[in-house]
């Protein structure tokens, strides 16, 4: 691969909210939700984010997009920091990054019909009135796998992939180069993911946009994905190419993280769950590495020291004590 | 169908069906569903959403909305017992005692402002007649029993002061303290992070078997099936349209919704070396119970769909030795495999 310049780099991106408590309403404890994570990604490439809830996934994705203000960190889109830009000196940009989240129920308004749904940020950005704009719905509408009359239909009348291909509509119509993709599919099921999931890719092939893409659910994050983070209490612990990253994890977390998934395949039936307890609280994360407390294989040195990412083979970093800091090989 | 039930069967279900008045017309929810659990199995049962898998559930607890809903037929007989036959008071007592429920979400089924213990005190003491210094003690030796650290401090704690693996456990323990003969669990873990789950359902399985409950696993997740049933029935649309022990369905499913639905499945080991080929989606959606198709209701979506699949609908029947399937092609499709 030639050296380009990724569409998305972030550094050490922070994102702290206090907590507060008592009469006076001071300030009691930080959560830590987001703390220190770095990644970069390139135009036709989908990075997915795995980890258990509070791991700060889906905070990453906001701080990404500003819907959340960072609290320190750099978000460089096609090399143009965008984390220090004002309101009005970000909304250039807003063009080229959308999103879609989970609940197409709650993230459609009931009262707008799918083609303005669909035709608002064109009318937002100024890009197509008319019947220009009603135009362009109908070519989105067929990219999506919607009938153009349907246009005039309203939310309560889709199922819940029609809704989601509304909101893939939608996110398309500024033809972004970055789509965050926030548990897209978890609320569907099994049999309608699948036709989402084909739809994501299928468009990606055809526009080549990046995809953001974030999930709880291993399977479709490997299916989608081309590079894989996973992530532990706001940190990245390890990332790598998806192939190399399941068929080699290096941190124990993301071992456990794949052995717990039940497969279907009762030839392959599990004994034991890998581990125990639950995720700590972000607001007073352990010392060190944050998974010690959970982790089999802990050292008085993760207790203390805080591991970075470290590279542990051909494009795959891990942050772990083990092994001189390449983790634990299996 | 056998007339006469194995002594070591829990529960027994006969051709139940539960139908829903509504304005747009009648559901058939549960449609002529029979199945039988034995002690110390576990049977799950598959399928998407609305495919009467959770109404099954509620109609063998009886606890149905009525109106609109109502049990129309059948019988679900627990320990000899036909359920459908007793009246409130009767059924009363055999909730929480010999049948127990968990549900998918702890936190809207534990009550906030009553401290664990009492929760657990409060299913104990309405079935026996113990002390309750005797009923606090069997608390805390439940959730000892579910594997919560420090029971005795955890009994005295509200829901709220529990992480969510803690509270299905907590939820695990209150269903399990009059030891059931029953347990049906309804997606315990699809509110649960995956690492958790594996937690839960290695608890679930472990319990069941110590203590010799059947259990009925109603879940979506096929992986889940895999890792803990013995037996599956799959649903589509109010109906049965697949049951076999699970090796036998893994193997070979022989309805095409179950196939289809395997097919679908983005699987994290099958990362060969063209893992980035398309999934096998099953198009169309599920059909609205009010507006089914005359044929079999799969037959829209089914690729293996012939003109008969249209006008009627395929009986269940033993296409292989404890394997039946209700499909009109199910026998091609076993002689292929």
């Amino acid at each position: 691969m030639t050296e380009q310049r990724p569409l998305l780099e972030v550094t050490d991106l922070v994102k702290h909210y206090a907590v507060r408590g008592g009469v006076l309403r001071r300030q009691v404890g930080t959560v830590h939700a987001v703390d220190g994570v770095s990644f970069a990604l390139s135009a036709g490439e989908t990075l997915g984010l795995v980890g258990e809830s509070g791991c700060g996934k889906s905070t990453v994705a906001r701080t990404v997009l500003r819907l959340v203000e960072p609290t320190s960190g750099a978000i460089k889109l096609d090399g143009e920091d965008i984390a220090p830009l004002s309101k009005t000196a970000l909304r250039p940009y807003r063009r080229s990054m959308q999103i879609v989240f989970q609940d197409p129920f709650a993230s459609l308004n009931p009262r707008m019909t799918a083609g303005d749904i669909v035709g608002e940020p064109l009318s937002v950005h100024g890009i197509a009135t008319g019947a220009k704009k009603q135009e362009r719905v109908a070519e989105l509408f067929q990219q999506v796998g919607l009938r153009p009359d349907q246009m005039k239909n309203f939310p309560h009348q889709f199922s819940g992939g029609q809704r989601q291909r509304i909101c893939i509509a939608r996110a398309l119509s500024l033809g972004p180069r970055l789509i965050v993709c926030d548990e897209p599919v978890s609320a569907l099921d099994v049999s309608i993911q699948a036709q989402v999931i084909n739809l994501l890719i299928d468009l990606q092939r055809k526009q080549n946009f990046s995809y953001l893409f974030i999930a709880h659910d291993l399977a479709v994050v490997a299916h989608i994905s081309h590079r894989v983070a996973v992530m532990y209490l706001g940190r990245i612990v390890e990332i790598a190419d998806k192939h190399e990253l399941f068929a080699n994890p290096r941190h124990p977390y993301t071992q456990a993280l794949l052995a717990s998934v039940p497969i279907a395949d009762p030839k392959a039936r599990r004994t034991a769950p890998l581990i125990d307890g639950d995720v700590p609280s972000p607001i007073n994360p352990p010392s060190g590495c944050a998974f010690h407390t959970r982790c089999r294989y802990a050292m008085d040195r993760c207790k203390t020291e805080r591991p970075a990412l470290q590279a542990a083979g051909t494009a795959h970093q891990v942050a772990c004590w083990l092994n001189d800091g390449t983790g634990r090989s299996e | 169908m056998s007339e006469a039930i194995p002594a070591e069967t829990v529960l027994d279900v006969r051709n139940l069906q539960t139908v829903f008045f509504t304005n747009s017309g009648l559901f058939r929810a549960v449609d002529n569903v029979s199945f039988s659990v034995r002690r110390g199995e576990t049977l799950a049962i598959v399928g998407e959403s609305g495919c009467g898998k959770s109404v099954s559930a509620l109609s063998i607890m009886r606890l149905v909305p009525d109106p609109p809903g109502r049990i129309v037929g059948g019988s679900v007989t627990l320990e000899g017992t036909d359920l459908l036959k007793l009246d409130d008071a009767a059924m009363r007592g055999i909730r929480g005692n010999r049948i127990s429920m968990i549900f998918q979400e702890p936190m809207t089924s534990l009550n906030p402002v009553m401290r664990i213990g009492d929760q657990i005190i409060e299913a104990v003491r309405l079935h026996q007649k113990v002390s309750s210094k005797e009923a606090w003690k069997q608390a805390v030796d439940m959730l000892r029993l579910v594997r919560i650290p420090e029971p005795e401090r955890r009994a005295q704690e509200y829901p709220h002061q529990l992480s969510g693996g803690m509270r299905q456990r907590a939820m695990i323990a209150m269903a399990l303290a009059c030891r059931p003969a029953l347990l049906i669990a309804d997606e315990p873990t699809t509110a649960l992070d995956v690492t958790i789950q594996a937690q839960i359902l290695a608890l679930i399985v472990d319990l069941q078997q110590r203590l010799g409950t059947g259990l009925i696993l109603i879940t979506h997740d096929l992986g889940v099936v895999a890792q803990t049933a013995q037996r599956v029935i799959v649903m589509y649309a109010g109906k049965k349209v697949e049951e076999a022990t699970v090796e036998a369905l893994f193997e070979t499913p022989l309805h095409p919704y179950t196939s289809g639905l395997m097919a679908s499945m983005p699987a994290v080991i099958a990362l060969g070396a063209e893992s980035d080929a398309r999934l096998n989606e099953i198009p169309g959606m599920v059909p609205s119970l009010t507006n089914l198709p005359p044929g079999c209701a799969f037959a829209p979506r089914c690729k293996l769909a012939i003109d008969r699949c249209r006008q009627e609908y395929p009986p269940l029947s033993e296409v292989k030795p404890n394997h039946w399937a209700a499909c009109w092609r199910a026998g091609e499709i076993a002689g292929a495999s």
